[in-house]
């Protein structure tokens, strides 16, 4: 019997594969342009603010050019936002069909949000000249919200593929009722959304500082850019405390709820109390090796007690086992590592603050600051890894395997390269273009973008005039 | 009126609000592709862009507004659709992102090579995407997509009908562009690129027209189903389409500019609509209805819920956004 399988397996089992490296390569992308999109009008409309409040040039400046900057992104992430939910029909069509109608109500109302949005976004973008003050700072706020609303809205439909619950299947496994207050407020709804959005908020604020930092390692250190620093710093290193925390309840959530992948991402085999806590090393099957373990910290951690005991891969089925437990493991430490740095760089930038009411200008601060942007994506990237390879092989926890999910269609390696290939390039061009942006102001002042396409050249009733 | 009924109902609203503003941002887009080379095109392409840029990220929303509520309210469908027409719709996602990115990116760029390149990308892909769409829906109109998925990768959509639907899209919506361009161009001032877009609202009139009535010969010899219908039941819309198609033809001939607009939009309204009563109670003729692919009664309500937010929320802000952008309240 399993003979017989293997044949038809293999090339659906190719086609999983495809299909799962698109899926993640095409969200790495555009995870981190959403959390620019979630967190950055928080960080312009403060600089908005400040310029407002306290009539800050400089401060009104920075708003300005970031607000120009998020037209370039938010555009980038429109389409490749699209191109997700085109791929949950694409590459998943029998999660869809079978599951549509319960998850995608978180769906419908990111929906909403987006939309929302989008509106306010070309508002804000758009109003600089026109409109008065503090009305285009009002129009910059339902950004923020819907920001907020939106990452609400996806997350919480990540987090019912791993705690799925609201609805009731018949026998043939068919979607019968459902309960759509249950699907938007699953169990992990509570841990996933606030880490995500606290993440966005690190993600945005770090990588903007780091942009500042760069230009004041380069000498560049004029008023603009020590606010370009502080103000997006500032807000990341408010956020960084609180998703250290909420992080660790969240791992102490999935160990309740989904052993396997806690087991999986800490690299646990036998089931037991007083479990080693292990950093870094090899995940194999004999336990962690090469890593630095710290005896009881593990048990500790889950349940604040060395006799909590944690459940191991042994006890979970092999074949509902994660895979690449060493990714896995590694994934996780990173983005705990990477936390815990950042927290550091907050508590670095609180102490110079508290004795001196400045800011921290020396070079390795600096340096620090420069790097803490991409280590954060980094930290992203991992957790998302720790997240969705850590509930494989299931699509819908418990419901759905990803090997049924997964699509028939032909040439999904084809359609790998050719994503690849058209998102390296956009990637390429999006950095190339804020760089421009940024060339621009810094030579030839703001207000310079040219106004119509090919080449510089005056608005049509300007030349009509 | 069923549950189910009204999702569809809602489903089409959504179709109908991206046809038209969706359609007509991607018909700009065909009038940027033909016009000209860089000094030729700058004006027009000047008027494109300005019409175009606080617009179409918003008007972009309904295509994910349109999928959210197909993959929500009808999973099966959803899921057939998908398994079968998976090549255009492929292709129509890669020309999304090549249209939005070219787009943002060409204004944000100085170098006149560079800002053709992305031009292009922004102008031809403006073109292919509402052609792939267009031959999905000629394709679920054709009949063409079986209830249980997996069709024919190519032979459910290489055929007279969605490829030709394909092209009526593509048509329509640089009518659509056209008429727009010309209302905006009045209001800018611009007086020769009123009659350079009023010169071609006409000739896409006219090709579009010219589409849709071959499109129902090919519907005769095609798909009897819809074809019956739409010269039944959906006749008065189409008589509705036809009148205002011919009341933008005057108007445009006689040179006025009043009711150009409203007129425009009705021809394309009452077409979709026209294709929603001819398709009902089919969600995919004829294999799959309305009530057969509903999902259960609280997600449906889940979905009149969220429409009816959207109606108060999202409307009102759209409305803002369009009263401020022809106020001319917005600007780069």
């Amino acid at each position: 019997m399993p003979l017989l399988d293997a044949l038809p397996l293999a090339a659906s089992e190719s086609n999983l594969l495809a299909a799962r490296e698109l899926m993640a390569f095409t969200l790495a992308f555009h995870i981190v342009l959403s959390c620019i999109g979630v967190a950055l009008p928080a960080i312009i409309l403060t600089a908005n603010w400040l310029g407002l409040k306290r009539g800050d040039e400089d401060a009104m400046r920075l708003a300005r050019r970031w607000s120009k900057a998020m037209a370039v992104t938010f555009a980038v992430g429109a389409v490749t936002g699209t191109v997700l939910s085109f791929e949950f029909g694409l590459l998943w069509p029998n999660f869809m069909e079978r599951f549509g109608d319960a998850f995608g109500i978180a769906f419908a109302i990111e929906g909403i949000f987006f939309f929302v949005e989008a509106i306010f976004l070309a508002i804000y973008i758009y109003g600089w000249k026109r409109l008065s003050g503090w009305a285009h700072f009002w129009s910059g706020v339902p950004m923020v919200i819907t920001g907020i609303g939106g990452a609400f809205s996806v997350v919480t439909a990540n987090a019912w593929m791993n705690q799925p619950q609201g609805f009731t299947l018949d026998a043939a496994g068919k979607v019968v009722e459902t309960e759509p207050f249950k699907v938007l407020f699953n169990p992990a709804t509570s841990y996933e959304v606030p880490h995500m959005i606290l993440a966005a908020y690190m993600v945005a604020g770090f990588l903007v500082a780091s942009i500042y930092a760069v230009g004041m390692l380069k000498g560049r250190r004029d008023r603009l850019h020590k606010l370009g620093l502080l103000i997006p710093l500032t807000i990341a290193c408010i956020a960084t405390p609180i998703q250290l925390f909420v992080g660790d309840t969240a791992a102490r959530e999935v160990a309740d709820h989904q052993p396997a992948k806690f087991a999986g991402f800490e690299c646990i085999q036998e089931t037991g109390t007083h479990q080693t806590e292990y950093l870094g090393g090899v995940c194999t099957d004999d336990g962690v090796k090469g890593a630095i373990g710290i005896p009881d910290l593990d048990s500790f951690l889950v349940g604040f007690s060395a006799d909590t005991k944690v459940i191991g891969l042994e006890d979970i089925p092999a074949d509902e086992r994660p895979p690449a437990n060493t990714l896995l493991h590694l994934a996780f430490d990173a983005m705990v590592g990477i936390g815990t740095a950042l927290l550091g760089l907050a508590a670095w930038l609180a102490f110079v603050w508290w004795r001196r009411r400045a800011m921290p200008q020396t070079p390795w601060f600096l340096r620090a600051v420069a790097v803490s942007g991409v280590a954060s994506i980094v930290a992203l990237w991992c957790g998302w890894i720790v997240t969705e390879v850590g509930r494989q092989p299931w699509i819908v926890q418990g419901f759905m395997r990803t090997e049924e999910a997964v699509t028939e269609a032909e040439g999904i390696w084809f359609a790998f390269a050719g994503i690849l290939l058209l998102y390296a390039a956009l990637g390429t061009i999006a950095i190339l273009v804020l760089r421009g942006m940024s060339r621009r102001w810094r030579e030839e002042g703001d207000g310079t973008e040219s106004e119509s396409p090919y080449g510089p050249s005056p608005t049509p009733e300007e030349l009509v005039r | 009126m069923s549950k189910a009924d009204v999702a569809a109902v809602i489903l089409w609203i959504g179709a109908t609000l991206y046809a038209v503003f969706g359609g007509a941002d991607f018909g700009a887009g065909f009038w940027d592709l033909i016009a000209g080379d860089a000094e030729k095109g700058e004006r027009p392409r000047a008027q494109i862009q300005r019409s175009l840029t606080p617009v179409w990220e918003a008007n972009h929303v309904w295509l994910i507004f349109i999928l959210v509520v197909l993959w929500t309210a009808f999973p099966e469908a959803f899921g057939a659709v998908m398994t079968t027409l998976y090549v255009p719709i492929a292709l129509a996602a890669v020309g999304i992102v090549l249209r939005g990115a070219g787009f943002a990116f060409r204004k944000s760029i100085r170098s006149l090579e560079y800002q053709r390149a992305m031009g292009a990308a922004f102008a031809l892909s403006s073109v292919l995407t509402p052609f792939f769409m267009g031959a999905v829906v000629g394709a679920i109109a054709d009949g063409n997509v079986p209830a249980a998925g997996n069709g024919d990768a190519f032979s459910s959509w290489l055929q007279p009908l969605p490829l030709f639907t394909g092209a009526l899209f593509v048509a329509s919506g640089a009518y659509l562009a056209a008429v727009f361009l010309v209302v905006d161009s009045r209001r800018s001032g611009a007086a020769d690129l009123e009659s350079y877009f009023a010169r071609r609202a006409l000739a896409a009139a006219l090709v579009a027209g010219a589409f849709a009535v071959a499109g129902l010969f090919v519907l005769h010899a095609d798909s009897s189903y819809i074809y019956d219908r739409l010269t039944d039941e959906a006749l008065p819309l189409v008589v509705v389409s036809a009148l205002c198609g011919l009341g933008v033809l005057v108007q445009l001939l006689r040179g006025a500019r009043r009711g150009l607009r409203p007129l425009a939009i009705g021809a394309v309204v009452a077409v979709i609509w026209g294709w929603g009563v001819a398709q009902f109670p089919y969600l995919l003729p004829t294999s799959l209805k309305i009530s057969q692919s509903a999902a259960p009664g609280p997600t449906l309500d889940a979905v009149m819920i969220v429409f009816a937010i959207a109606a108060v929320v999202v409307l009102p802000s759209l409305g803002l956004l369009y009263w401020l952008s022809q106020k001319e309240l917005l600007g780069e």
